[in-house]
């Protein structure tokens, strides 16, 4: 089981988005998010709309992919459409019933807002599955350089994230086998209350504490003796060029952005909120 | 030439306090490790042989005596990072020195570290994978591959900072039959293709017989020194020390203990069954 596990939602492939320098991925999506967030009507929207499935296409994510990690939210997405939906109490009343009144406004509302979501949740998971855990460490790093004038150890979190997630599957690991001894040794872990379920947890976490620790004793020596001192002086091997094609992508979300200014201005009576 | 030099040297763990002393867990050991040899340390658990590896590059340093590699002496902090560049250490739980989550970029943290240019460094990390066959698994997760496969991108990190010598504190003791034979013939080709000088920690027999030079430490002092020929025809004082033979030696002597007369100097199986069958003829 742990070993189909893979970290984070990576779909390998080799398609345009996948080779973007992952530092203007990261930049670019930020910038998606804002310009979602700046569109005011559903012509402005539906051009993001638009836009996000252009950049599907360029990832070539199976769509089922991309609705699966929506899923997890569709709760959240109902909840604030229904929300807006009874909230919303100018405009014609299309349905009222004693207090409660439901207006095209309202249903507009909803439907907007449960569209923005999708579009917000759909933009970032397209970053994550384009981009590999590593490659996103490394090109945090790159971003937050500038920080290291104001003595933010860059290098150091940025190292610590990568580690995480190189010992997530090995602790995964190490839990299924804590869990398995303790059971051998007649740890009843499936039954019972909260409480008592949280207290047969207590033996397997004090074994994968301890654990822990001498591991990453053992990893703090195997990267000395491999000559780490921290950040200074290392080189990288994968370097990070901007390329034409990166250009091209922040060209179209300068566009973007140009274009969804415009439909506002031009649609100004559409203008929900 | 020598690579690593041990003179004289003592070593003790700290205890919990002073009153506390525990024994010295080397020695007095003084012995030279020749550039380019195939060396494998024997003991039993608790005879000081991982300390004697990890000795060799500045982890532990000496209560007393000197370490000297290439000449530099372990104990002057300056000297370290140098002495590291030249002598590399493999644990032995591969997944607790596996920095990176893909395996290339594991190969390349030893490199990184030291400064080495981009280019240099991509030349080099498919270089190691290459010579340890691991090259096919560059963009693997290092957490799905077997104990052996993983072993073996240690070794290619190792290998991509271009050390003289490589220690392996017991690298195969957590690993499968087949994981081993990986390990130690991957091991066993780069000290003869080049030129690398092994140091290898195991218990097991078998993989010491593939050495030019057994090193036996009990109690933190060298018990045997010599060819694995010299050193296995000697198995009462071997097992008096909790150590045995390669079987296919403790084979050839069972038969000779029983009155067949038959070659005993034997280390490997293909080695017993000529002796065997040159026993059967007479």
């Amino acid at each position: 089981m742990v070993r189909d596990l893979t970290i984070g939602q990576y779909y390998p492939g080799h398609s345009l988005l996948h080779k973007t320098d992952p530092r203007v991925k990261i930049v670019l999506t930020l910038v998606f998010i804002f310009i979602i967030f700046f569109c005011q009507n559903f012509f402005s929207l539906g051009l993001m709309v638009a836009a996000l499935f252009a950049g599907v296409a360029l990832s070539r994510v199976p769509l089922k992919m991309l609705l699966k990690s929506m899923k997890a939210i569709t709760f959240i997405i109902l909840i604030t459409a229904l929300l807006n939906l009874a909230y919303t109490t100018s405009g014609n009343v299309l349905f009222s019933f004693k207090f409660f009144k439901i207006t095209d406004e309202g249903v507009y509302t909803a439907v907007f807002v449960a569209v923005r979501i999708l579009a917000l949740i759909a933009g970032s998971a397209l970053l994550t599955y384009t981009t590999t855990p590593t490659m996103l460490t490394d090109a945090i790093e790159r971003l937050l350089k500038p920080l290291k004038l104001f003595h933010v150890p860059v290098h150091t979190l940025a190292m610590m994230m990568t580690l995480a997630l190189r010992f997530i599957p090995t602790l995964i690991e190490e839990i299924d086998k804590i869990m398995n001894a303790q059971k051998a040794r007649g740890a009843d872990l499936e039954s019972g209350g909260l409480m008592q379920r949280a207290k047969a947890l207590v033996p397997i976490l004090i074994p994968l504490f301890v654990s822990s620790f001498r591991r990453a004793y053992e990893l703090a020596f195997a990267m000395e003796c491999r000559c780490y001192t921290g950040g200074e002086g290392r080189t990288r091997m994968k370097q990070m060029k901007l390329k034409g094609l990166d250009s091209i992508l922040i060209i179209g979300c300068a566009l973007l952005l140009g274009g969804v200014i415009a439909l506002n201005l031009l649609f100004k009576a559409y203008n929900l909120g | 030439m020598n690579i690593i030099e041990y003179k004289d040297v003592t070593f003790r763990y700290e205890g919990e306090d002073e009153n506390h002393v525990l024994p010295l867990t080397i020695d007095g050991v003084t012995l030279n490790i020749e550039k380019g040899s195939f060396v494998a340390v024997l003991g039993r658990n608790g005879s000081g042989k991982s300390t004697f590896a990890k000795l060799a590059n500045a982890i532990h340093l000496p209560e007393s005596g000197q370490v000297l590699v290439e000449g530099l002496d372990t104990k002057e902090e300056k000297n370290t990072d140098l002495i590291r560049r030249k002598v590399g250490m493999v644990f032995q739980n591969p997944d607790n020195q596996i920095v990176a989550t893909i395996v290339e970029d594991d190969v390349a943290f030893g490199p990184e570290n030291l400064g080495v240019a981009p280019d240099e460094i991509r030349r080099r990390v498919d270089d190691s994978l290459k010579a340890v066959g691991m090259y096919d698994f560059r963009l693997a997760e290092p957490h799905k591959l077997s104990g052996g496969q993983k072993q073996r991108v240690a070794i290619a990190g190792i290998l991509a900072m271009q050390t003289d010598c490589i220690v392996l504190d017991e690298p195969t003791a957590m690993l499968d039959p087949i994981g081993r034979r990986e390990v130690l013939s991957t091991v066993l080709r780069l000290n003869r293709e080049r030129g690398i000088t092994v140091l290898l920690i195991t218990h097991f027999m078998d993989e010491a017989a593939q050495a030019q030079r057994v090193i036996v430490l009990e109690k933190g002092k060298v018990l045997m020194d010599g060819t694995p020929r010299g050193v296995f025809a000697q198995p009462q004082a071997l097992r008096r020390c909790g150590l045995d033979v390669p079987q296919a030696t403790g084979l050839a002597k069972a038969l000779a203990d029983s009155g067949i007369k038959i070659k005993t100097d034997v280390l490997n199986e293909e080695e017993c069954i000529e002796a065997i069958l040159a026993a059967r003829k007479e």
